[in-house]
């Protein structure tokens, strides 16, 4: 058998699946005890060029609390065409359409390379795919004109037959009528007055309307359209006169006085759009995207008045309980995430602004509905522009990246029960924690030998607005810890267990006071060391941790200093932010989130992936740092001389030239290939910006410890946070401490 | 109701006809009989009163009528028994007694009591047009005078129908009667022999007219039409002694010529009767006296009068910083009743007595006789009118105002489309845009326009001029209504023109397919009330709106037309809005404002009581056509909207009448809103809109010092000025009844009365209502017999000169269908015309309630000038005639069954009067070419036309068959 760690590659790129122990514990007890939980990473809609999906449906388990899906791993009578449920050990017959099995004749999801397999549904209508764009108008001209620009653009990136529609808001909210020829109309609702989908759906005129004047004029073609066809329209229809109408989209025109911010509708402009789709199109593929430049400030949902005077709250106000809209707002988009999640659409929030704009309150959108969250300053950035542009991205199909509509079914052995999770809008990278518990009793473990599996159903809509259904299917051996720890141990999948227990610490975050998380998370690792390291009682230097647990203190050294648990330095909406995309990255970008990378570039050889800590930071190397929201390029202090002093720029020099130019192309092809596009910084010694850098490394060098000041083995940096080594010796002595 | 008294027993004498006799028209007639409205009235109501003279009727000048026709007279208040008669005179009119050629309807409610009544208990009693009479034709057009008939009436019948008009008429001859030639005789013997001129004197009088003396009582049933004093001779001769003079302002208590005689007005330091008339115009000094004559005293005040050219128009007084110069303790401005004293340092005030400082920039000396030297050249000191620009302390916010804002909110709903009322208004807006109401001085008007369509949801429309179209924001929260936008709603004409038109021309077409049939109403004012305020100026709206607002929102309203309440207590009802929502929408609106201005397009029954709140309360005008038909109605309907938008008027205007000691102003009637006791509020106010205002005692009243009363006018004007407009005014003071009575002005009491009364319809059965004119008109009369006339018979009325016509022209205010109701008169009629009178000033009053007849048939070809109108009765048409009648709502053209050919023939081309069918009004007032008649014709109606612009319909009568 291969090692560990083939295994557990193979096994992503096959089903997504990252588990924290690939073998399992055999009694809940035992599952309890191994500190990391029983967990996995899925990636359901991962990218898989090589599995073109199968063309008729999934055979399922005719038992109705079961209703698993045919997989290798059942056991089939080909001669009496009767499978066995490996969930429910019911009997099933095989479908008419099955009669040909056998051995040699297997339908695809018997085999077992096709462990995930994808299936197309035929039956039911398809709807096309919805894009309803929800835009604020109190933007800075140029802001403006560059999101009329990209939202322009975007038309030209959507299926033709996609519907759009076009909500936009200010003082007031409205909504734009796409389909009139010669003059534009909208409906327009105030800002401040929340209303039911209901009425929503009344006012725009959306409820069936009674026909009594229909004889009047026998003339009339009866066909009736869309009700809502008014309101979206199938872009390749109205593409010019959107155009238009986004051309002439004006700045919000009340005028705001000195001292104050713009009213903003965003609570009730997202409430009409949630309820617009909601009466027309419930369970289709929609997206709502709603596009901020600043918080909103009147109305259900608001987050500050217009008092320019008033700040927006700060985690300083929440701490000390000051917020005065947070509960009120985050309650308002609470509701609406929920009636957007139960239609299967989706929120998008792209919110460009130099200061916060509520996306704190206003995360749960696109947290409870599988929507893209989008920080930047401004709309007139690359950052945005290109990350908008990127989620039109097609895969190699020519489809969208994109989901919707998607519920994710979980089956598992020893359960029996099922569990099903609603996310609404995935892609391909979209990743899932799912925490397991092991129910046996510990009187009555899972035999030896056994395996346990594991069916992870997901059905969605595709892009292609096909309706399909992914089925992965897994089996983990079960152990029996008390004698097989060994065995266990070595099937301990670090990063995977880092993630998970960061997605468990960021949760926690969520709702628990910061301090409180670290102590928990603190607690986490010395029981685990206590139970996995190999030490002699009191003796710190005696600690041991195997290999496949190596890297798991320094994972979550660095958790504990990012601002997934940090919010010092932090707004309330980057934390949101921050956290919102740590919850849905798969496990290679969350650990890049978690341990940023650093490269180092020099003369002395190709650029060579250093550690994240102060002493690689020489004067003669430039490094590239990647944290995931950040690229950061940082020239040291030899280098920006030799650059004031224009060496690149000879010939003789050129050597210097293509040193500069390397970090630089390979920024380029992270900024390329990562959604949201990330803050591209380009700093030196000495630069301002550089503390992105400082403050990210380990602080291994202080001004506590000068021995290094001004030496060639990096720099200093001017904190108080423990470096990795004084928290690693804490950990061993707290480790082999019996008292704790 | 404020002129109701107890009528306190004032002697014995009945009254009895005496009156200087005018000329006998030919023919019997009896005036004012109209209209079909007897029901419910039998003739038996009037029992009691002793045989005498209807108090109409009788206008024998002064005879010595027997009195022993009189059953003892003295029993009975001669209050009581003049309110008797005019009662009756006025229940009589409804009655049988009216049988012209002509058949009845068959079943005709009133055929019953024809029957009756013909033997009333009494007979003696004259009642005019008595059952026991043969009476002459006299049933006259029933519009004017009463209520003209809305043009509904003939067209939604289908035409063959009997119309109300001569429903009245009643066929069957009592035996013993004749018609037509039956009556010399009777007409002689009715009239005793002829007495010298009455002691009275009535200047203007009749000279040389047979005195008559009511007859014995048996042959008091046959009354001479023609001796009834007749409002065509009495107009005659006030043009005749004062037609075509300068009537100068400069006397205290002048009675100025009245409202039909043309005459050019020069201030001289009173108010221009066009501004203001007053009732009387010599105020009693004490209020027992004031009591003692029941004569209202009232002042109708018409702020914004249109003046003729030939007439100075006001001039504007500029204090600059300083402002006007005011009393310090009343507040009166600056006027010609202000006393200087000490050398012009001072001065006193008139109004209250108070001394003031001259202030030092205002100072000047005083000449010999204590006048001050520039008294000449000020306006406020030499003029009873002028205007102030008004400073920033009379501003709201202390900010200067904007310009107004008109805003057009059109109906969309499915029947405006359909009947291309809305294509209509939408390019007419285009023209009538062109000539927005401007300053004289300015290119260009100020006025910023807006547009709203609506059904059952509202429309807003931004025609930024950047703009390469319009857009259109729909506003579906009507229960709480919001203006969606700011910029590129209001905006400037010239500016946007390309954009306006470019909506109006979509309009029509956007909504062609609309299946919509409900509307809504407030949520629409509460619209371009929010807008304006948003905007921060004043302005008008005007809405074109056609049906019951049924749809979900705020002022919804109900059908709760019911016949059944009519002639009960509760028939006020009908006459109440239905909700408080209007009332409240238009305080708001007063607040802010915003004046409306409604147009009606009703095909059944719309509430007018309710929809018309707004418009009555913030000063705007509503107009309605009933059962809208494009090629009948347009040119009237655009018309009216033409005039309305070019019409003179301010904005956001607050009146406030100030009085001298001794009297003040307790009651106010017209297009107005009153927050408080005192000040006059009013969103806007034009150039027809007229306030009554009554005044009472509140002190004694010197003779020296007369009557004084000032009122002024904080206004915008459509640049966007603030003024005031100020009218004083000053009135003699008598303690003789005589000059009281001498002084008044039956026009402006009329126009009191009518006012007074249909205010207290909201609030009183209209049977009261009717009692308490009757008997205050009876008590005026009666003391003025007891207490200035010779001692006569008590059989005879005996009526002062200022008031001869005004026994008369109060029938014909009882008899309007506001307070005497018959089923076939719409409720919405009657609240529209209920509305339509309290805002109208003398001149629109007095022929709105006697109206204009006019033979067509006499018409000289060769003349411009119109025919010689003629007294407005049934009795005066004459079969082989063609007449014209116009009451400033309403034209009506009479065509004679037997009419001449010839001028049938030019008028409408068609050979013979049976080819004549209604449809043809419209190519009686479109054709202005060929034929001689017809020209005459149409100039003599156009001329009408322009003359009064109110003119609303022009309905055509045939006389065949009674109607058709």
């Amino acid at each position: 058998m291969a090692t560990y760690l083939e295994f557990i590659q193979q096994n992503e790129e096959r089903d997504g699946v990252r588990f924290s122990w690939n073998v399992w514990p055999s009694s809940r007890l035992e599952a309890t005890r191994m500190v990391v939980p029983l967990a996995c990473l899925l990636t359901p809609l991962k990218e898989r060029p090589d599995l073109p999906p199968v063309q008729y449906e999934p055979v399922l388990c005719s038992r109705t609390t079961c209703r698993a899906i045919l997989n290798p791993l059942c056991q089939v009578d080909y001669r009496a065409k009767l499978w066995a449920c490996n969930f429910c050990f019911q009997r099933n017959q095989f479908p008419p359409v099955y009669t040909c099995i056998s051995e040699v004749n297997q339908p695809a999801e018997l085999m077992p390379q096709f462990s995930t397999i994808e299936y197309v549904i035929q039956r039911g209508a398809q709807y096309p795919l919805i894009f309803l764009y929800v835009v604020d108008t109190c933007l800075e001209e140029d802001d403006l004109q560059a999101l009329k620009e990209s939202l322009q653009m975007s038309l030209s990136l959507l299926p033709p037959d996609a519907l759009v529609g076009l909500i936009t808001f200010g003082r007031m909210v409205q909504v734009h009528e796409l389909s009139c020829e010669r003059i534009s109309k909208s409906y327009v609702f105030r800002g401040t007055k929340d209303l039911t989908a209901k009425q929503i759906q009344d006012m725009l005129g959306l409820t069936k309307p009674a026909m009594p004047m229909q004889q009047a004029r026998p003339g009339q073609p009866q066909e009736q359209p869309l009700v809502s066809s008014r309101f979206l329209q199938p872009v390749h229809k109205i593409d010019m006169n959107l155009t238009d109408l986004l051309g002439e989209l004006q700045r919000d025109p009340w005028p705001v006085t000195q001292g104050k911010r713009p009213l903003r509708s965003t609570g009730v402009a997202l409430s009409i759009a949630v309820g617009l789709l909601e009466g027309t199109f419930p369970n289709t593929g929609a997206r709502i995207m709603l596009f901020t430049g600043g918080p909103p400030t009147q109305g259900p949902g608001m987050v500050v008045g217009d008092e320019l005077k008033v700040p927006i709250r700060s985690w300083h106000d929440i701490e000390k309980d000051n917020a005065r809209f947070m509960k009120k707002a985050t309650k308002h988009y609470e509701m609406l995430a929920n009636r957007t999640a139960t239609n299967g659409h989706c929120i998008d929030i792209y919110a460009c602004a130099l200061d916060q704009t509520g996306l704190l309150e206003m995360k749960c959108c696109a947290n409870l509905t599988g929507g893209h969250m989008v920080m930047g300053d401004s709309f007139n950035t690359s950052l945005f522009k290109q990350t908008f542009q990127k989620i039109f991205s097609k895969d190699f199909n020519g489809d969208f990246r994109m989901a919707f509509g998607a519920t994710l079914e979980v089956k598992e052995l020893g359960v029996g029960g099922t569990s099903q999770w609603k996310i609404c809008g995935l892609d391909p990278t979209s990743t899932l924690g799912i925490y397991f518990e092991v129910v046996s009793q510990h009187n009555a473990p899972v035999p030896q030998g056994g395996r346990g599996a594991i069916q992870y159903v997901t059905r969605y809509q595709h892009s292609s607005t096909q309706r399909r259904i992914r089925v992965t299917t897994i089996a983990r051996n079960w152990a029996d810890a008390q004698s097989q720890l060994r065995h266990i141990e070595a099937a301990f999948d670090q990063e995977a267990a880092a993630v998970l227990m960061a997605r468990l610490g960021v949760f926690r975050a969520e709702s628990e006071e910061g301090p409180d998380v670290l102590r928990w998370l603190d607690r986490q690792l010395i029981r685990l060391c206590q139970k996995f390291g190999q030490y002699n009682k009191e003796d710190p230097t005696s600690f041991r941790l195997s290999d496949s647990f190596s890297l798991y203190p320094q994972f979550m050294f660095h958790l504990r200093r990012s601002p997934f648990l940090q919010v010092f330095n932090n707004s309330p909406d980057e934390s949101s932010y921050y956290r919102h995309h740590f919850a849905r990255q798969d496990l290679t970008q969350s650990l890049i989130m978690i341990q940023p990378i650093l490269y180092s570039y020099s003369f002395h050889g190709p650029p060579e992936p250093v550690l994240l800590d102060s002493s690689s930071i020489l004067a003669d190397r430039i490094l590239l740092m990647d944290t995931f929201f950040q690229i950061v390029i940082y020239l040291g202090e030899t280098i920006v001389q030799w650059r004031k002093a224009g060496y690149q720029d000879m010939p003789e020099y050129e050597n210097f030239r293509h040193l500069l130019q390397a970090p630089l192309d390979d920024a380029q092809e992270i900024l390329q290939a990562r959604f949201p596009m990330p803050r591209y910084i380009n700093t030196e010694h000495g630069g301002s910006q550089a503390r992105f850098l400082l403050s990210k490394v380990n602080p291994s060098q202080t001004h506590n410890n000068l021995y290094a000041w001004g030496q060639e083995t990096g720099a200093p940096i001017l904190t108080d946070d423990v470096s990795l080594q004084v928290f690693v010796d804490h950990l061993k002595k707290l480790a082999v401490s019996s008292a704790c | 109701m404020s002129m109701m008294k107890p009528a306190g027993p004032l002697g014995a004498a009945a009254p009895g006809g005496m009156l200087p006799q005018g000329p006998s028209p030919p023919g019997p007639h009896q005036f004012g009989q109209n209209g079909a409205h007897a029901q419910g009235h039998p003739p038996q109501r009037f029992p009691g009163p002793p045989p005498v003279n209807s108090a109409v009727s009788s206008y024998a000048p002064y005879s010595p009528s027997t009195p022993s026709s009189y059953p003892s007279p003295a029993s009975t208040s001669s209050i009581a028994q003049l309110g008797h008669q005019l009662s009756a005179m006025h229940v009589n009119s409804y009655g049988s007694g009216m049988a012209p050629p002509g058949q009845g309807p068959p079943g005709s409610p009133s055929a019953p009591l024809f029957q009756g009544p013909s033997q009333p208990p009494q007979p003696s009693i004259m009642q005019p047009g008595s059952q026991v009479l043969p009476p002459p034709p006299t049933t006259a057009l029933n519009g004017p005078g009463a209520s003209p008939l809305p043009p509904s009436m003939h067209r939604q019948d289908g035409l063959p129908g009997p119309a109300p008009l001569n429903a009245q008429y009643q066929p069957p001859l009592l035996p013993g009667q004749t018609l037509g030639t039956g009556y010399s005789p009777q007409q002689a013997a009715n009239y005793g022999p002829q007495m010298a001129g009455g002691q009275l004197s009535y200047p203007g009088g009749f000279p040389g007219g047979p005195a008559q003396m009511a007859g014995p009582p048996q042959l008091q049933k046959k009354l001479d039409p023609d001796s009834i004093p007749s409002p065509i001779q009495v107009i005659e001769n006030d043009r005749a002694t004062r037609g075509g003079q300068v009537y100068a302002t400069n006397t205290r208590g002048q009675v100025p010529p009245l409202v039909t005689t043309d005459c050019v007005i020069q201030d001289q330091g009173n108010a221009s009767p066009r501004y203001i008339r007053c009732t009387t115009y010599c105020f009693p000094c004490t209020s027992d006296m004031a009591k003692q004559a029941q004569i209202p005293l009232a002042a109708v005040i018409k702020p914004f009068a249109t003046i003729p050219s030939n007439e100075t128009p006001l001039y504007l007084v500029n204090h600059g910083e300083n402002g006007p110069v005011r009393c310090n303790r009343c507040k009166a401005y600056m006027c010609p009743f202000m006393q200087f004293i000490e050398g012009g340092r001072r001065y006193q005030c008139g109004f209250c007595n108070c001394v003031n400082d001259v202030p030092p920039f205002y100072f000047q000396h005083l000449d010999h006789i204590g006048r001050r030297l520039d008294h000449y050249e000020k306006p406020e000191l030499s003029l009873g009118s002028y205007e102030y620009v008004a400073t920033l302390d009379y501003c709201r916010k202390n900010k200067p105002p904007s310009p107004p804002a008109f805003i057009f909110m059109i109906d969309v709903s499915y029947s405006n489309i359909k009947n291309g009322l809305v294509k209509l208004i939408c390019e007419e807006l285009k023209t009538v845009l062109e000539k927005l109401p401007k300053e004289e001085q300015e290119e260009t008007s100020a006025i910023r326009v807006g547009f709203i369509t609506y059904n059952k949801v509202l429309h807003f429309f931004n025609v930024k001029s950047n703009l390469a179209q319009p857009q259109m924001m729909v506003m579906t929260d009507v229960g709480e209504v919001f203006v969606p936008l700011l910029d590129g709603f209001l905006v400037n004409y010239q500016d946007s023109q390309s954009v306006i038109h470019n909506l109006l021309d979509q309009i029509p077409e956007m909504f062609a397919d609309s299946n919509e049939n409900e509307t809504v109403f407030a949520p629409v004012i509460q619209a371009g009330m929010e807008a304006l305020k948003a905007a921060d100026c004043p302005g008008k709206l005007f809405i074109f709106h056609s049906s019951l607002p049924t749809a979900e929102a705020p002022g919804k309203l109900k059908n709760r037309d019911d016949k059944k309440l009519i002639n009960t207590d509760k028939e006020k009802i009908l006459f109440q809005p239905q909700t408080n929502v209007y009332d409240s929408l238009a305080k708001d609106c007063v607040a802010h404002g915003c004046c409306v201005t409604l147009f009606l397009f009703p095909s059944q029954y719309v509430d007018v009581a309710s929809l018309g709140l707004v418009p009555q309360l913030t000063g705007g005008t509503l107009y309605k056509y009933n059962n809208f038909q494009m090629h009948m109605d347009s040119q009237q309907f655009l018309n009216d909207l033409r005039n309305d938008i070019e019409k003179k008027i301010g904005f956001d205007a607050i009146m406030r009448v100030r009085t001298s000691t001794g009297f003040r102003a307790t009651d106010f009637f017209g297009g107005i809103f009153m927050n408080n006791t005192t000040d006059v509020e009013m969103a806007a106010i034009d150039c027809d809109k007229a306030v009554t205002v009554e005044f009472k005692h509140d002190d004694k009243l010197g003779e020296d010092s007369g009557a004084l009363i000032q009122c002024a006018v904080l206004y915008t004007t459509i640049g966007g000025q603030r003024r005031l407009r100020i009218h004083n005014l000053s009135l003699n003071c008598s303690s003789q009844l005589a000059d009281l009575y001498k002084s008044c002005e039956t026009d402006a009491l009329i126009n009191f009365f009518a006012k007074s009364a249909f205010k207290a319809v909201l609030h009183q059965p209209l049977k009261v209502i009717r009692e308490i004119l009757v008997n205050q008109t009876a008590h005026m009369l009666a003391c003025y017999r007891k207490n200035c006339a010779s001692p006569s018979a008590a059989s005879q009325l005996i009526l002062p000169d200022s008031m001869k016509v005004l026994p008369v022209y109060m029938n014909c205010l009882l008899k309007n269908c506001v307070l005497l109701s018959r089923p076939e008169i719409s409720t919405d009629e009657r609240a529209y015309q209920r509305q339509l009178v309290m805002t109208m000033g003398v001149a629109d009053s007095q022929l709105f309630f006697y109206p204009q007849l006019l033979p067509i048939h006499t018409l000289d070809v060769k003349s411009t000038t119109l025919p010689a109108a003629i007294r407005c009765s049934e009795s005066r048409l004459s079969e082989e005639g063609i007449f014209l009648l116009a009451n400033g709502l309403n034209m009506f053209l009479w065509l004679g069954v037997s009419s001449p050919p010839e001028l049938i023939q030019g008028i409408f081309n068609v050979p013979s009067f049976a080819h004549v069918s209604t449809d043809m009004v419209s190519i009686f007032f479109r054709c202005f070419c060929g034929n001689v008649q017809r020209n005459v014709l149409c100039s003599c109606a156009t001329t009408y036309y322009k003359v009064k612009k109110t003119v609303r319909h022009i309905v055509l009568y045939k006389k065949e068959n009674l109607m058709f």
